[in-house]
């Protein structure tokens, strides 16, 4: 990274309730908010916090980022006009799915009412940009709007290329994250049929007995600011984005190339765009699924990235505490490790217990612990691997 | 087909444009849709209330000139009669 980008807000509605700081004490407090098998967010009523017209105009997953997005720019301290020329302001979300849950209505009402009866919103709610759409409109971004889909690596990705943009000069700041609600029918029997969700309905990532992943939706929303910019306006800052590296594994589908060769590159990548090296890492925020494959497969990325440093790092893994995100997990995952860095305590992996052979990293399994990072700046990596081979890793600073 | 009378069709077409975010108290017949927030997609789902409840097709061009609640009853009501 050739300029400082700073994060001066972020919002979240989650399996653990609406708020990135309710996500952040739960999570820390050891809380989890999967029930029976399933994190949703329960606690989630879109009427509660948007209009009726927002509501109806809006598929689900919207709606978590329209509200994800509202707690980010109050916490950046935006007004409705915002601080920046709007041309310059940037949006950009990723989704793994997008509007499942219209498609899948939609098409109820296509077989049982006919073509006539589909409603016109169906296409505008379902498309997997319909959220940086919702939320150019609504806070009026006139910048690079678009949706970046990767599956489980979407929301790192956009934050990613949020990150990039202002970078690159081509936005003063840029507003991102993920978003996703594919708790439908469709999805849970697509998912079970490759075999990738929990038969327990236990999230325990990296623990021996671990059968899969726990289907989650929600929603992480990041304000990003040229630090420049966001210093001469006076805004107060939560952390920074050091640095960002994304590669493939061009390996298969769905599993991950088993010697980790890729998730590591992109690893090394985003600590070399941070311009720092393993020994100053002080956490990893891992992506974790709690599948057989992926768990194994992660934990030799980080050996082979992080060398010597990967037997002292903590390494924890979110999805424990609120399931598998997809397309929102790398954004709300980043949320839940900038608040991590700032009170400098590394969240626990819930629910671990039992070691497997090679699976030998600190998971942090007794609940949460405190980084001593001697009065410098905090330093972690977020992880995030989706189907299809995509690996995007973000290197984030926590305010010295 | 059985008698509609007007009244009944103002009564379900201020339903259904309430039913697309306006405040209820807010839709009347001189209401425009444009004070109303009520676009083109909306009114595309008030034509298929509208054919399926009493047979009456509204096409893309009549949209235009549609501008009010009570320019949506009057077409309505005249082709449903």
């Amino acid at each position: 990274m050739n300029r400082r980008v700073v994060v001066t807000g972020v919002g979240a509605v989650t399996p653990l309730g609406v708020g990135a700081e309710t996500l952040h004490e739960r999570w820390v407090r050891g809380e989890s908010g999967i029930e029976d098998g399933v994190a949703a967010c329960s606690d989630f009523d879109p009427v509660d916090h948007l209009t009726r017209k927002e509501a109806r105009r809006n598929d689900r997953f919207s709606q978590l980022a329209l509200v994800a997005c509202a707690e980010a720019l109050e916490q950046a301290g935006w007004d409705d006009d915002g601080p920046y020329d709007r041309t310059r302001v940037g949006c950009v979300v990723g989704t793994g799915i997008g509007g499942i849950e219209t498609l899948t209505d939609a098409d109820g009402v296509l077989r049982e009412q006919g073509p006539e009866r589909v409603s016109p919103l169906s296409i505008p709610l379902m498309m997997a940009n319909a959220a940086p759409a919702a939320l150019a409109m609504r806070h009026n971004l006139q910048g690079q709007c678009y949706g970046t889909v990767s599956a489980c690596a979407a929301g790192a990705h956009a934050i990613g290329a949020a990150a990039r943009m202002i970078d690159a000069g081509d936005a003063d700041a840029v507003v991102c994250g993920g978003a996703e609600a594919a708790l439908v029918p469709l999805a849970y029997a697509a998912f079970g049929a490759m075999d990738a969700l929990s038969d327990s309905g236990i999230s325990r990532p990296f623990d021996a007995r671990r059968d899969g992943f726990v289907m989650g939706e929600g929603a992480g929303i990041l304000v990003l600011e040229d630090a420049e910019r966001a210093e001469a306006r006076g805004a107060t800052v939560l952390g920074e984005i050091l640095g960002y590296g994304a590669t493939a594994d061009a390996h298969h589908l769905t599993a991950p190339e088993p010697r980790g060769e890729g998730a590591a590159r992109a690893l090394i990548a985003a600590m070399r765009d941070a311009g720092v090296d393993a020994t100053q890492i002080d956490y990893v925020n891992a992506h974790g699924t709690s599948t057989p494959l992926n768990d194994r497969a992660e934990t030799v990325a980080i050996k082979a990235a992080l060398g010597e440093r990967a037997a002292d790092v903590p390494v924890s893994s979110t999805k424990s505490a609120i399931g598998h995100l997809l397309g929102a997990a790398g954004a709300v995952e980043a949320v839940a490790t900038l608040l991590a860095l700032r009170d400098r305590v590394a969240p626990p992996t819930l629910g671990y217990e039992e070691p497997e052979e090679g699976l030998d990293l600190d998971y942090v399994p007794d609940g949460a612990r405190s980084l001593d990072t001697n009065g410098r700046q905090p330093v972690a990596l977020s992880s995030s691997f989706g189907f299809g081979g995509h690996n995007a890793v973000l290197c984030l600073g926590g305010v010295a | 087909m059985a008698t509609i009378t007007k009244d009944q069709i103002e009564e379900r077409v201020t339903e259904a444009v309430a039913s697309f975010g306006p405040e209820p108290e807010d839709v009347k017949l001189d209401a425009t849709f444009e004070s109303l927030d009520v676009d083109s997609l909306d009114l595309v789902e008030l034509g298929q209330i509208v054919q399926d409840e009493y047979g009456v097709e509204l096409k893309s061009d009549d949209m235009p000139k549609l501008k009010t609640v009570g320019d949506a009853v009057d077409l309505i009501a005249s082709r449903a009669s």
